[in-house]
This record gives structure tokens, sequence and C-alpha cells, in this order.
């Protein structure tokens, strides 16, 4: 198959690649940039670990392909950081003990900054809501939640 | 930071963020599917498309002459190895050689530069099978003349256990009730998120493998045997692991088995990852067991005898099955006095996929239906659900008529606080808004921390001190996500008076860290918690023995606390930790500074014939209320409350035991009401998540967990289990919950709104 000649920015960086027409973005991050703190659960969209920001939006990564990126924005887990700082919803993630295995993990905190972009001040269900795409099969979601709720206070939701 | 007070302790009781935790929220964390190796070959495994076959014949000519393809194995290139967790029943092999057992079994694999490649080799491969009449129901497959799936078991029968204790006729005649009924438990696994995956490269006449496991010397025994390679030939190391909760990541999977093969062959490294489909369908379950289970009570609520026969389906091979059988029995005398007790369990062998361990291990199926049957039998004696509990809870210490001894037990206390929750209170306040059912259940159980399995026990660690002050820590216990990393280091820390940060656990690499059997039974914090603390307290003594030259008093006068070594009641006189690592390593010549311990526990002997002794170094006991919202139009379950009263003793860092619970209880919710395997003549019918339904963050009540804290001298500060327990406790309190709610009894598991509307409608209750 004849590789199509994408651009685009992810985590900031400008990026330009080819890439096969049938090359999911799961892939792509992953396999061609490396990115591997993006993780591979299901492949089809069920389990929601591959989760990246697309224009803003949150996606299943291996849903989407490589191609539909072109021109557009990416962020990953590994984007969050500023500098050395790590964003309020992750340190909120460590102080609350809102992960295991931390294998949801990274998808779990792209989902959850998506809300607090767009809802600074989420309440519970709408934080059920955003993160219910996304499972994680060792925390039972409680301290995950509590979790989301604290970072929404730290960065002045309420 | 969440604090229980449970001694005077710096570091124990407290809540610390876990140590693993800033890997995980940057993505920094590597797991096996993140690890790659220079000319690394892909593996992709061909499956069976029949669940029970001969192979008369395998093609793969026109497999390989595809560009990219570097080597195809078939089962006979094993040469008959088998593997499992007996020697007795070691019958599976890494690929089906003579005949296939089950649906997705895998007969070839083939290694490529790409998985492209690899999957499209795997098309041309070309299997004559010659099929067999299959057998898929337990029962079914007891019966005469049913499909033998393996010779050396002509009845099909993989493994049986049985056990009596005290006299059950007696104890039946003695009662006022007797009730038989007949449980079932769901075909369900264990739903981590990271698929099995690993990465072998086979180098200098051995084996370096990177795998997703939770008990990684597992793998470490199986690949020397298979390859006849010395265990210093095989290196196996640990990277992250996305969650186990036993089966399938405490055992090898064929991919394993593959890779390592396929590399020798290649003499490149060869990456194999399944999909969630690959895992789905051919990965280790839970055990889905049918229980017929008779009980006596008295009157007054006195349970007199039980006597439980359990058939599990087994699937196609043995693997760990006759610990299951044991389990399933051997702690049913917990958590209420039972002086009479009998058991028989067989686990059947069917062309199903292989039933193995799950969290909860065997233990949840015959609590599940005991909880339920001593509460159907409450309720016709006209007894309270918790005052029967309460009537037969056992108080510590005790001894059960199979020698289980039990040093401490919050079940009483817990199931009193359960009582006096509002919770509690409101149940029957309010049964009902429109159409929504509402009720509140309760249960109490038991579950084994630090378990003994058969074989070999070891948990071992070893601390190096470094000149700076800083610690090394080699350990084979793996943190398959539970969080023992963090929990093991805080006992290091607390022992040496420093902070945890200053101390580094080293992930499993058998090069170097000790022999562990791994996660599973809950015996992590207990064994090798046990061990950290004595290779603490040996490289304590060394340097005290030091410091105690310098100062000129006894070594057992020195005191390490506060990142501090000095002379009891002297704090002037003394040192930084740091300073004194630094004059206790340059004291001699290159003189080395190792702190070494291990688990003294589980010498005595245990019988696993007849299920007398303890299986752990101490008992959990879990007391569980669950309110459910039952919609009476369609069945469907809201659960909207947990209250977990969960004794582990002493919680060492009280939000990991929280998030343990917290965890375990929604598996179990997902077990009794959402979770179950379609089958259709060995073939899974919903192998990925959308299908096969585990809760996501809409379906999870509000859970709060109360700590019992109990006093066990057999565990390292007091620390028993957490989190199996509540994977036990969850199913029946969510089953007493929706009895509440619509005056049914429901004894087969999932609990499904199919079956809650077709038994509302059946009782004329639905509205």
């Amino acid at each position: 198959m004849e590789k199509k000649e994408i651009s685009f920015r992810i985590n900031g960086e400008e990026v330009v690649l080819h890439v096969s027409p049938n090359r999911t973005l799961l892939e792509m991050i992953r396999e061609d940039l490396k990115l591997t703190g993006t993780k591979e659960g299901c492949g089809i969209g069920d389990c929601g670990a591959c989760t990246v920001l697309l224009d803003g939006v949150p996606v299943n990564s291996c849903l989407v392909l490589a191609v539909e990126a072109d021109k557009k924005e990416i962020l990953t887990i590994e984007g969050l950081k500023e500098n050395d700082k790590l964003h309020p919803v992750q340190e909120s993630f460590i102080e609350n003990t809102a992960l295991q295995c931390g294998f949801c993990t990274p998808g779990m905190i792209m989902s959850s900054y998506a809300l607090l972009k767009r809802n600074k001040a989420p309440n519970e269900e709408e934080i059920r809501e955003a993160i219910a795409g996304n499972l994680c099969r060792c925390t039972g979601y409680v301290k995950i939640i509590e979790a989301v709720k604290r970072a929404s206070s730290s960065i002045g939701g309420k | 930071m969440e604090e229980i007070f449970i001694g005077d302790f710096e570091f124990l009781g407290k809540g610390i963020p876990r140590v693993d935790a800033k890997d995980k929220v940057t993505g920094q964390a590597k797991y096996a599917a993140d690890i790659e190796i220079p000319g690394m070959l892909w593996c992709k495994i061909l499956r069976s498309p029949l669940p029970h076959a001969k192979i008369l014949n395998i093609d793969i000519t026109r497999a390989k002459r595809v560009i990219g393809v570097k080597a195809i194995i078939t089962g006979k290139d094993f040469q008959g190895f088998r593997w499992g967790w007996m020697p007795a029943t070691r019958d599976e092999p890494p690929l089906a050689d003579d005949k296939v057992r089950y649906y997705g079994e895998g007969v070839a694999a083939v290694a490529a530069v790409d998985e492209d490649t690899a999957e499209e080799a795997l098309e041309l491969i070309k299997v004559d099978y010659e099929e067999l009449p299959g057998v898929f129901d337990p029962e079914e497959a007891l019966k005469e003349g049913a499909p033998v799936i393996h010779e050396y078991r002509p009845n099909n029968i993989s493994w049986e256990f049985h056990m009596d204790f005290g006299d059950v006729e007696k104890g039946f005649s003695e009662a006022d009730l007797v009730r038989e009924d007949r449980f079932a438990t769901g075909r369900v696994i264990q739903g981590f998120l990271e698929p099995c995956s690993a990465i072998a490269y086979w180098e200098g006449g051995g084996v370096t493998i990177w795998a997703a496991k939770q008990s990684p010397y597992f793998l470490y025994r199986h690949i020397a045997q298979c390859f006849k390679l010395p265990l210093n030939k095989v290196r196996v190391i640990q990277p992250f692991v996305g969650g186990g909760f036993g089966g399938t990541k405490n055992d090898s999977v064929a991919g394993d088995f593959c890779v390592v093969m396929l590399s020798k062959i290649t003499g490149r490294p060869v990456k194999f990852i399944y999909t969630m489909e690959e895992v789905m369908i051919s990965a280790r379950r839970r055990h889905n067991a049918i229980i017929y289970n008779k009980m006596g009570m008295k009157k007054d609520g006195t349970i007199t005898a039980m006597q439980s026969k359990l058939i599990a389906d087994g699937g196609a091979y043995t693997a760990i099955g006759p610990l299951t059988m044991y389990l399933t029995g051997c702690i049913s005398t917990l958590p209420y006095k039972l002086p009479n007790f009998k058991h028989d369990a067989y686990r059947v062998f069917t062309n199903n996929p292989v039933s193995a361990a799950m969290r909860g291990h065997g233990v949840t199926h015959t609590r599940f239906a005991a909880e339920i049957q001593m509460e159907m039998m409450a309720e016709e004696l006209g007894l309270d659900p918790i005052e029967v509990r309460l009537k037969n809870a056992i108080e510590a210490p005790h001894e059960t008529v199979n020698k289980v001894t039990v040093l401490s037990c919050g079940l009483k206390e817990g199931l009193l606080k359960l009582k006096e929750s509002n919770l509690w209170k409101e149940r029957g306040k309010e049964k009902r808004k429109n159409h929504i059912l509402i009720g509140v259940g309760v249960s109490g159980t038991a579950y084994l921390g630090g378990a003994r399995q058969r074989g070999h026990q070891a948990a071992a660690a070893v601390l190096r001190l470094c000149e700076d002050g800083s610690i090394e820590y080699l350990t084979g216990a793996t943190d398959a996500g539970q969080g023992s990393d963090t929990v093991l280091l805080q006992i290091i820390a607390e022992e040496l008076g420093v902070p945890p940060e200053q101390i580094d656990i080293q992930r499993v690499d058998s090069a170097y860290t000790p022999v562990d059997p791994g996660t599973y039974g809950s015996r992590v914090t207990a064994l090798a918690g046990e061990a950290a603390m004595k290779a603490a307290r040996d490289l304590k003594r060394q340097l005290a023995e030091i410091a105690a030259k310098e100062w000129n008093v006894k070594p057992e006068d020195i005191v390490f606390k506060n990142g501090k070594v000095f002379v009891k009641d002297n704090e002037e006189k003394g040192l930084p930790f740091r300073k004194m690592a630094q004059i206790a390593c340059y004291s001699g010549s290159g003189r080395v500074l190792v702190g070494r311990g291990h688990s003294e526990y589980g010498i005595e002997p245990l019988d696993f014939e007849k299920g007398i002794g303890n299986a752990g170094t101490s008992y959990s006991f879990t007391s569980q209320l669950t309110r459910v919202e039952v919609d009476a139009e369609t069945g469907f379950v809201k659960c909207t409350d947990m209250i977990i009263a969960h004794d582990c003793g002493k919680p060492l860092n009280p939000a990991i035991v929280e998030s343990q619970n917290q965890g375990a209880a929604v598996q179990g919710l997902g077990q009794a009401i959402y979770e179950e395997f379609k089958m259709d003549k060995g073939k899974t019918l919903n192998p990925n998540f959308a299908d096969y339904k585990i809760p996501t963050a809409l379906d999870v009540p509000n859970i709060g967990v109360i700590h019992i804290l109990t006093e066990d001298p057999n565990v390292p500060y007091g620390a028993k289990e957490a989190s199996e327990g509540a994977i036990v406790s969850s199913p029946p309190s969510v089953v007493s919950a929706i009895h509440d709610a619509t005056g049914i009894w429901f004894k087969e598991l999932p609990v499904t709104p199919e079956k809650i509307a077709l038994a509302l409608r059946e009782k004329g209750r639905g509205s």
C-alpha cells in the first residue's frame, strides 16, 4: 500500500511522517513515534486504554486512522507534563492512590484531563460519564472519581 | 494522607503515595508490550477452529514461502513436552500435537518480520483435522459413554478432592431445618486490561524473556523444563504488569513457549502480544461450578452440619485445578462454627477453555452457596440475616474441625459495625419507589492470606547498602498492581528509619532476585513482607555492631530512626544514617553490607489429600452490605452502595487496602450481575469487553471501607490479606440485596436482568 505523507503536532512538536493508509493512530503513536505511554488493551474501542486527544477531543486511538491526524494536534500522556511539573490531574491520581496496575491510567488521565478542560467543575455524574469509556479492572473507580474531583478543586473548579 | 494508628510507626499505617505512581501517571512505566529489541520478529499463533479434533496433518509449505516469514513451528517441535501445576497432572502441550481439546487452542506459530506478514502466513497454514465429538457440560462429561478428553482420565474426572469431618448425618438429625439446594457460579474471566505478552531472546545457550507475569518464576521453571536448560540459563525479567488477578498471569501461555522456541531457531528476539480476543478465548478462566449444598440449622439459627458437592467445569487441561478443588473445601469451615462438614469436589474435563485460579480462588463458589443457603434458612426460621451470622460467627482463637487455626478474627465486630450503619437501619423503610424495588443485603466471609502452596514457598529479600546510605532491595515478589512494592518499601523504611524514597526496589530479574512464586493467594505482604523485615533487621544488626564499636556501647542499644543512627536515650550521640553507611562501607577494604532475610513460615506439613491444616498463615474476615435498586419492569439492577467491613489485621497502607477492597468488590459485582461468557459448543460467543460486560464507572456504587483492626501474631506487623476477601463477600451480599428487593432467591450467577424480569413475572409481582 502506498504511504501517505502527513504532518501534525504531537505534544507540541511538529512531525512529518509517511504512513500506510491502514495504519491506526495508535500504531503510529506506539510503533512509529515510540510513545509507549499510550496503551493498547483491546484494540477495538471497548476499553479506552489508548485514549489520546485529537484536536482536544478524547478518542480511542485504535479506532482512528493515522491519516486522520493530518494537520491536527495530538496530545498523549507524555505531553501532559509542563517542563518538569506534572499536571494537577496526574498529581491528584498520585495523591489519591487512584491507580493500581497502571495500564488504564494514561487513557483514564487523558479522558479526565479533557473533561476538566471543557468543564472546570464537573459534578460526580459528569465525571463518571466522562470516564465511562475507560475500563479499569483494579480500582473499582472510586478513588479515580475522587481524584478527578480533587483535581478539579486544585485547578480552581470549586 | 490517610492514616490509621496501628502502632508506634513512622511509615506503617500511613497511606503514602504508591512508589510506582509517578511512572504510571506519566506513561513512563514499561510493560512487556512496550519493549522492543533491534532485529525483533513478531510471533502469531494459529488457533484451532474446532473444540475437539485429531490433528492429522499440518502443511506449512505455502506459509513458509511468504517473504518475511523466518520460522514456523507446530506442536511436534516441542517433542511431547507437557506442563501443569502438579507432576501427576502435567497434561498441557505448548501447542497441540496429537489433538486439539478446545476451540482456540494453539496449533502452530509463525515468526515474521512484522505482524501483518505473520498473520498472512497463518492463513496459509493448512491443518487437516478429524473432528471428534465434544462435551461441554461437566455433568454430561461425567456420564457413561461421554467423549473422553484425556486418555489418562477415562472418566473425565480431572481431579477430585474429599473432606469428611465430624458426622454430618448426626448433625442433620440434630437440626430443626435441613435444606438442599443447587447453586451455580458463572463462567468468568480475570479481565486484566494488559493482554498477555512476552519477548524472548535466545543467546549464549540460554534465553532472556521479558514477560507480563504476576508469577515470573513459574515461567522460569516451565521454560527450563521445556528447553532442558539449567536455571541459570533462563533469565526472566519482569516489566510492569497490567493486572493479573490469578490464573493466566500466574501460569505460562502458548505464546511464551513459542517465542522462546522461535528465537532459538532464528537467533533473533521474538515478541508476541495476544489480541484481547485471544485472551478471552484461550486464557485461564475461573472454574464455573455447580454446588449441591445441604445445611442443617436449629431453630435458634445454629448451624449443625453442612455437606457440599461441587462439580466444576475444568475445561480442556488441568493447570492449577487441583488447588482450586482443595480451596473449595478447606476453608468452608470458616467463618462460621461448623462441627460437621463433608465435601466432595470434582473437577471435570470438558472441551471448554481451561479453568484455573482467579482472585478469591475456589472459596468464592462454596462460600456463595453457603451464604445464600444460610440466609434462606434464617428467613424460613424467621431470623434476622445479621443475627444468624453473629450467632454462628467464630471468635479467635479458633480451630476448625479440619484444623484450620484462626488467631485473629474481626467478623463479629465487622457485622456489628454494619448493623449500626445507616444503610442497615434504613433497610426495609422504603421498599419501593414507583417501579423501583429497593433492597439491602449482607454477607460474612473469610479468606486466607500468605497462601502455602505445595512444593516451594520461598520468599526472600536481599538489601545492599550503598555508601551514600541508599539501599538496593532485591525481591522475587511481583507487584501486579496491588501495591505490594510500596508496602514492602514501607516495611524496610520503618525498620531502618529512613524514608522509602531512599530504597530502590528492583523488579524481578531471575539472574539476581531470589526465587519467589509471585503474586497469588494474598501472599506477598505476609511472606515477602516477613522476608523484607528480616533482611532489614539483618542489615541493621550489622550496622549496629559497627556503630556500637564506635561508641563503645552494646549493639542492642543502637536505634535507627528519623534518618539517624543513635544510642538509645541519647539522641545526641548519633550520626545521620547516610554517614553511618559511609563509615560502615569504608570500615574494611571493600566491605559489602548485605542484609538477608527469608520467610520461615510454611514448613509444617499440610494434608493436601484430606484438607487438614492451614492453607495460609492467617485469615481475613470480610462482612459486607450492599444496597440495590431493581427495576421491576426490566429486571435491571443498579447497585448504589456498598459498605465493606474488612479485617485485614493491620492495614500497613490504608489507602492501598481500601483500593484493593473497592476493586475486588466491583469485580465481585461484575460476577454477581453482569459477567458471563456465552458459549456455543465450546466456542466463546462474546470474547470482547462490549459483549462481556465488566463494570464501568457508571455502574459502580459508592463503596465505604471500614478497617476492622485485629492482632494476629502470625504475620509481619499484624498485616493479613486484603481484596480476596471482598471478591468472596460481594456476590452473596449482592444476591442477598436482590432478594431483599424482590423477595426472590437467585441461586445461579450472574443474576441478569432477564432472570430477574422472568422470575418477577412468574411471581406475579412485576408491574
